[in-house]
């Protein structure tokens, strides 16, 4: 995640992939992308634009739909979203913005483009069934604690459902882009 | 189905909430609620949206198949958990391709999603299926000496069509829930704002300058406490209040409880037994003046 190219940076016309608002209409999630007036309504009500000097959701938004895929996907900012989903709820236009923001982060993904808190906790699913992984010490004191013991629960199962979505390449892509 | 739930308690509180967990099964057991330990579960999918849509919904899906398995409907601790459960379900149900799909992703493992489990969030759990006035049978001790502010959390709330229950503008479940206990509880700016959780390790920087604005808004409006109902923005706000303090050059002072150790005080259960000692932020303060009930 080096490129942090914003709206305000001078656009290439070799850059703008024309397409890509139509990609961004046929996925679940993006469908009404086309849809977006750029009122700004989800930018002003947005608590992590209110605090973060470069995350706006309408502009990304306003990438999208002019093409600028490259730049949304390689985007910095894109993962400062909280998935508050105040922007859903109060959207005019009824998009889902969120989902939106969802669709091209999954979009990044497959470049193996996030962050390593994220794969931190996809290891952690695929490891042990969980994001986080239970230290031994945590379940000792839960005895102590007075409190049941976590059920057990076995991780290849998870392995295999995993495997059928892709994680695995994603991670490896990851490790492609920003492993030692 | 009866009063027997499954109980589920997702990654987040497990791994470092001890406080809530132990709190919440005290208030259920008084108020009567059988809990079953949901078995096998595995991470809601929520961290996994981000980069894979469909591994969220799989992961999701596996959790509701167990509990259809077992028969009995979902509590969960974790907002993030309660909505997602509840999105997947009902975005499978009235989505036939989509909901074949992640079958197929499942099959291997034996599994086949139906969609008939419901899942609450335990505060949407006593406010509809226990009720208030359940609730307010079983204070001995009402806390009308105190005054405290509430932090719903967003996924209890939104997106509003998915989720469907209370105000997601002007939230009032929380705080009804709070005033059964007999403490007020106070208004302030930014309310419905989120805790900053979801931007830790992405950007801290501005992580803590939502927690620090939720302060600073908890503090002007008078409240002694902050009242919390999810795991990630009651780590948030009591593992940072110091550092806010110390970053920002303030002083706030305001411990940060889980709704149901609120509960449990008023319902005359010892702080002890509701793992007041796991909060980072002293709440001894409000403790004696609650116990013994002088002002
Ligand atoms: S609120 Fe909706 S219509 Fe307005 S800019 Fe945001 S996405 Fe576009
Ligand atoms: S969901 Fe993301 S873009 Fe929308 S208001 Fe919340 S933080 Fe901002």
């Amino acid at each position: 995640m080096t490129q942090t190219l914003s709206l305000n940076d001078p656009i290439k016309a070799s850059e703008i992939n024309p397409k890509f608002r139509l990609e961004l209409s046929k996925i679940d999630g993006s469908e009404k992308i086309l849809q977006c007036f750029q009122c700004g309504t989800c930018t002003s009500d947005c608590p992590i634009a209110k605090f973060s000097e470069s995350y706006r959701p309408r502009q990304l938004i306003r990438m999208a739909q002019l093409g600028l895929k490259e730049r949304v996907l390689k985007s910095e900012t894109l993962w400062l979203c909280a998935s508050c989903f105040t922007c859903t709820d109060r959207c005019p236009q009824d998009i889902e913005v969120a989902s939106i923001i969802r669709v091209l982060r999954n979009l990044a993904a497959e470049k193996g483009i996030f962050p390593t808190v994220i794969r931190e906790q996809a290891n952690s699913i695929l490891e042990s069934g969980y994001a986080y992984k239970i230290p031994l010490l945590r379940e000792k004191k839960r005895v102590q604690l007075d409190l049941p013991t976590l059920p057990k629960n076995d991780p290849e199962k998870i392995r295999i459902i995993l495997k059928k979505t892709g994680i695995q390449n994603l991670l490896e892509k990851w490790e492609n882009n920003f492993g030692e | 189905m009866e009063n027997k739930y499954l109980i589920f308690l997702g990654c987040a509180v497990p791994y470092r909430v001890a406080s809530y967990e132990i709190s919440s099964r005290k208030i259920l057991q008084k108020l009567g609620i059988k809990l079953i330990e949901m078995p096998e579960f595995n991470c809601c999918g929520l961290p996994l949206d981000m980069i894979s849509h469909e591994s969220m919904l799989t992961l999701s899906a596996r959790n509701l198949v167990i509990a259809e398995q077992a028969g009995l409907n979902i509590i969960t601790l974790c907002p993030g958990c309660a909505g997602t459960l509840k999105k997947v379900n009902k975005v499978l149900k009235e989505n036939r391709t989509l909901k074949d799909k992640i079958n197929n992703n499942l099959k291997e493992t034996g599994l086949n999603f139906k969609a008939s489990v419901e899942t609450k969030h335990i505060t949407q759990f006593l406010i509809e299926d226990v009720g208030v006035k359940k609730i307010e049978e079983t204070i001995i001790n009402p806390l009308s000496s105190l005054k405290v502010a509430e932090h719903i959390g967003c996924h209890l709330l939104r997106p509003k069509h998915f989720i469907d229950f209370d105000d997601p503008e002007d939230p009032k479940v929380l705080k009804t829930l709070i005033e059964a206990t007999g403490a007020e509880c106070l208004d302030y700016m930014n309310e419905t704002e989120c805790c900053g959780a979801p931007s830790v390790g992405v950007n801290d920087k501005v992580a803590l300058k939502l927690a620090h604005d939720k302060f600073k808004n908890v503090k002007i409006a008078g409240a002694q406490a902050l009242i919390t109902s999810c795991p990630f923005c009651h780590v948030m706000f009591d593992t940072n209040e110091l550092r806010i303090e110390r970053v920002f050059s303030e002083k706030y002072g305001i411990p940060v409880l889980h709704y149901p150790q609120l509960l449990g005080l008023a319902m005359g259960i010892t702080p002890e037994e509701l793992g007041f000692k796991d909060l980072r932020v002293d709440a001894s303060k409000i403790l004696t003046q609650v116990i013994q009930g002088v002002k």
